[in-house]
């Protein structure tokens, strides 16, 4: 067992886990973050995709002693910011969500496309959406609600 | 399940059952609906305070919010939107003071036709149509009579809207300050229900009422529940399907911190395994990791599907047991060889794989149980909770959980998951117990869509139009040995292994039609859309074969070969093909267009894909869809399921889009080696159209599933000169 002192959406936090617990189980069930999802566990599905360090992250393959002074940002935090919440309006006002369990990684992902493509092409959006599986299939929509969240940044 | 309408009418929920309303200790108003007690328990139960729920469908609060309750699991489907749309509809209530809420496992929630609470067969808004009218039409009837009452008016000259009731004076009253006094009058025997031209809700594209919790994190699935002292258990299951361990070592799983016991349990439908538990799931899961267990094999069938694909072909030489024989089975041998298709398809098995991992919570206390689990099956699950645990199925309380997905795998008669759940949380008494199966135990834990061969032999006419048609199915009964099998496997036949052809609404002369069910050791389940999954495949490209054949257009020859009274999908064809047209017409180089219909689930669909060849894989890059499901409640969740439906049935297209066994073995074992799709292998557009109607409503989270795979096999036939039969599509 070793302490972590980790910073998670700007607020400070301190955990005494195992080396090796992954971070998605550390914000899960260490610190009671349950927005971020365990899909997979081997970085195939995106659903616990995080920023670290501004980039987005698979938490379920990260070991916590890897974090370091990273700060993490998951989907409790990403409303803070201008891009999340464009984001997340956008989500609504296109009713991407079916089951939802998928989005809080679709829309993590999504705003760190908006970050780096502000204007994205089909391509930019295959291209950094393509790990995010979603059973349901909300594809459709996600596409149409990322194109309407850059719109409303320009 | 198209043949699970006619499940369990022993347990049918009566249509005696009432409505009672009662007042509630904060103020407000119940209205709920009990069961047809004896005359003395109703009494008895009149003068009881009421919990809430489990008995109340509506509850008007003092702050005007209109609590409405959902009979069942929401899933993605939409249905925790348009159920309390219905209802809100015929009560006129205002939607934005309507919140909805998962009722948990009571009678008073089973599904109207099935009989017991559960989702399924796509039933939620064809069975619950009615049923929700009829709530919001008597509430408001109630809310009408007080106010009458108060004005000294009658209530013919009152009117509703948006959780108001006018009198003819100008008089107005808020729903909520009318609560208490609807509650003390009686609930009327009759209503008049809304015509079309008066919904204000039904019809009317709504968002869900689920959107903002589930995109800000803040939306609790089973998975993410957390209770005082709960542990979490990871289960060890026999790699091959059955066994048991002989004997096993846990020294170094219980030596990972955190690991709090480590025991057998029985697992699945036969066999057991080693439950270790943890007060963390990576801990179990770590400790899991280090048992060593030696298994024994013994007796237990090695499955493998090498073999079993060599076993269905030659079984699909005879025929099978007989579910259709109609005019001369005999006239296909008179068909010259050159007018004759021989077609020989194969299928494999599919896992489910929702994007929640399957798990299930219980805190056994004793003399009673309480469960949270996202269950598409609260009745058959309850009670297998209660039969573990030693209790009867009322000493279990039974929380419906929001789920992330489940295409079927929530609704399993064996309630497996359950079982397992309980096995364990008895040996914890008073502490909460989460079991949870880690994506690999999912891909690897059996309850499949079976594996399918069909062997298909038509005889063309002259005019290009079949004359004689054998089908052979070969697959594993899903209902065999289910409490469902007495209404679905008749004469031999599992109905839903053959529906999509038993019920074909192309006009078929000589049509034969049988069915082998072989018994292999691999537990097999439904999946979304069910027996279409591969039926809609056979006969969607075959159709196509016969119009590329024929020389004939897709959508005419289609049109030509459907019954005059197959209405909806009639329907379907014309509207899909007027709203295709343009871009069928002018399509880039190196596309083609890929043609499919089919109706299920009393659902009409039809649809038109624009597909190219990239990287040797399908790229579909337009899909226009028509739909007709009757009243459209939702159309913006019917898009939505048509839109992802569409998408989630590119699942069997995909190269690893199958599970295969070597050895009694699951070869895959998470998304990496089972892989569905992701963005780029979904539809990059699909449009959506509603056919106008004014029939009842039917289902929409299957109809959409089964058109799509064969659309884009017979786009991609187009291209390549090819003809698509095996699936997963391993190569183009």
């Amino acid at each position: 067992m070793e302490t972590y002192k980790l910073r998670v959406n700007g607020e400070a936090k301190e955990v005494t886990v195992d080396p090796g617990t992954p971070l998605l189980w550390v914000l899960r069930e260490d610190l009671k973050m349950t927005g971020t999802k365990y899909g997979c566990g081997i970085a195939a599905c995106g659903a616990c995709t995080v920023h670290l360090g501004g980039v987005a992250t698979r938490s379920c393959v990260v070991p916590v002693s890897l974090v370091g002074d990273r700060p993490i940002v998951t989907i409790e935090g990403i409303g803070e910011d201008p891009v999340g919440r464009a984001v997340q309006k956008a989500w609504v006002s296109e009713d991407v969500v079916q089951c939802g369990y998928c989005q809080s990684g679709q829309i993590m992902s999504a705003v760190a496309l908006l970050k780096s493509a502000p204007k994205p092409t089909e391509s930019n959006i295959e291209e950094s959406m393509g790990g995010n599986l979603c059973r349901c299939a909300t594809y459709v929509r996600i596409r149409e609600a990322i194109k309407i969240a850059a719109q409303q940044m320009s | 399940m198209a043949a699970a309408t006619q499940i369990a009418n022993d347990l049918h929920l009566s249509r005696r059952g009432f409505l009672r309303v009662s007042a509630t200790a904060a103020g407000g108003l119940l209205v709920s609906l009990y069961l047809d007690l004896p005359l003395a328990a109703q009494e008895g139960a009149a003068t009881k305070a009421k919990v809430y729920p489990p008995d109340a469908f509506v509850h008007i609060k003092p702050d005007g919010k209109i609590i409405i309750q959902v009979n069942r699991l929401e899933f993605g489907q939409g249905v925790q939107t348009s159920l309390p749309m219905i209802l809100a509809d015929e009560m006129d209530a205002d939607w934005s003071q309507v919140v909805a809420e998962l009722a948990p496992a009571a009678d008073v929630y089973r599904d109207p036709v099935y009989g017991i609470q559960m989702v399924g067969g796509s039933g939620s808004i064809a069975h619950s149509f009615q049923q929700y009218r009829e709530l919001g039409a008597r509430t408001r009837a109630m809310l009408v009579a007080a106010a009458a009452q108060k004005w000294n008016v009658a209530p013919e000259q009152c009117r509703t809207e948006s959780s108001v009731v006018h009198g003819p004076g100008g008089q107005s009253a808020k729903y909520a300050e009318l609560a208490d006094a609807a509650s003390h009058l009686p609930v009327p025997e009759t209503v008049t229900l809304k015509t079309a031209a008066e919904f204000r809700l039904i019809g009317k594209g709504t968002r869900r009422l689920d959107s903002s919790p589930k995109c800000d994190g803040s939306m609790k699935f089973g998975l993410d529940l957390d209770l005082p002292g709960m542990k979490i258990a990871v289960v060890a299951r026999p790699p091959v399907f059955g066994a048991s361990p002989k004997s096993f070592d846990d020294k170094a799983a219980r030596s990972v911190p955190g690991v709090v016991d480590v025991f057998e349990i029985p697992v699945g439908g036969k066999g057991r395994g080693v439950a270790v538990i943890a007060d963390k799931f990576w801990t179990a899961k770590q400790a899991r990791d280090r048992l060593r267990i030696d298994w024994d094999f013994s007796g237990v069938e090695r499955a493998d599907s090498s073999q079993l694909r060599e076993k269905y072909k030659t079984l699909a030489e005879t025929p099978g047991n007989v579910a259709v024989a109609r005019g001369d089975d005999k006239a296909i041998d008179g068909v010259s060889a050159s007018n004759r298709i021989l077609a020989e398809y194969e299928f494999p098995y599919l896992a489910h794989t929702p994007m929640e991992p399957l798990n299930t919570t219980i805190r056994f206390d004793g003399d009673h149980a309480e469960v949270w689990a996202g269950s598409q099956f609260q009745t058959f699950d309850g009670a297998a909770i209660a039969q573990v645990l030693g209790l009867k199925p009322e000493q279990v309380t039974f929380h419906t959980e929001m789920a992330g997905g489940g295409f079927g795998r929530r609704a399993v008669p064996d309630s497996h998951v359950q079982r397992e759940a309980a096995a364990i949380a008895k040996h914890f008494t008073g502490t909460p117990v989460k079991l949870v199966w880690p994506r690999e135990d999912d891909v690897r834990g059996g309850y499949y869509r079976p594996m399918h061969a069909h062997r298909v032999e038509i005889g063309i006419g002259a005019d290009g139009m079949p004359v004689a048609w054998r089908h052979v199915v070969v697959g594993q009964s899903i209902m065999a040995g289910t409490p469902f099998a007495a209404f679905t496997v008749k004469d031999g036949v599992d109905e839903t292994a053959v529906e999509g052809i038993i019920d074909t609404h192309y006009d078929l002369p000589n049509f034969h039609l049988s069915a082998h069910h072989p018994a292999v050791n691999v537990p097999v389940l439904w999946f979304r859309s069910v027996g279409h999954t591969h039926t809609a495949f056979v006969m969607e490209t075959l159709i196509d074969e016969l119009a590329v054949r024929a020389n004939a257009d897709p959508i005419a020859y289609r049109r030509k070969l459907l019954k005059p009274d197959a209405k909806k999908l009639h329907r379907a064809l014309d509207l899909m093909e007027q709203k295709s047209a343009s871009w069928r017409a002018k399509l880039p180089a190196g596309h083609a267009v890929g043609i499919a219909c089919h109706e299920s689930f009393e659902t009409g669909v039809a649809c038109a894909v624009d597909v190219s060849i990239e990287n040797n894989r399908p790229k579909i890059h337009r899909v226009t869809v028509a739909v007709d499901a009757g009243i459209a409640v939702n159309p913006l969740t019917i898009e939505s399921q048509f839109q992802g439906g569409v998408s989630f049935g590119v699942s069997q297209l995909m190269a690893k889009g199958a599970i295969t066994l070597k050895d009694g073995y699951v070869e895959q074992s998470n998304f990496d080696t089972y892989t569905p799709p992701y963005i780029m292998d979904a539809p990059t557009a699909v449009d959506v159209h509603i056919v106008p109607s004014s029939e009842k409503p039917s289902g929409c989270g299957e109809p959409p599933v089964p058109v799509i795979s064969p659309a884009v096999a017979n786009a991609l036939s187009r291209l390549t000169g090819k003809r698509y039969r095996n699936l997963p599509l391993v190569e183009v």
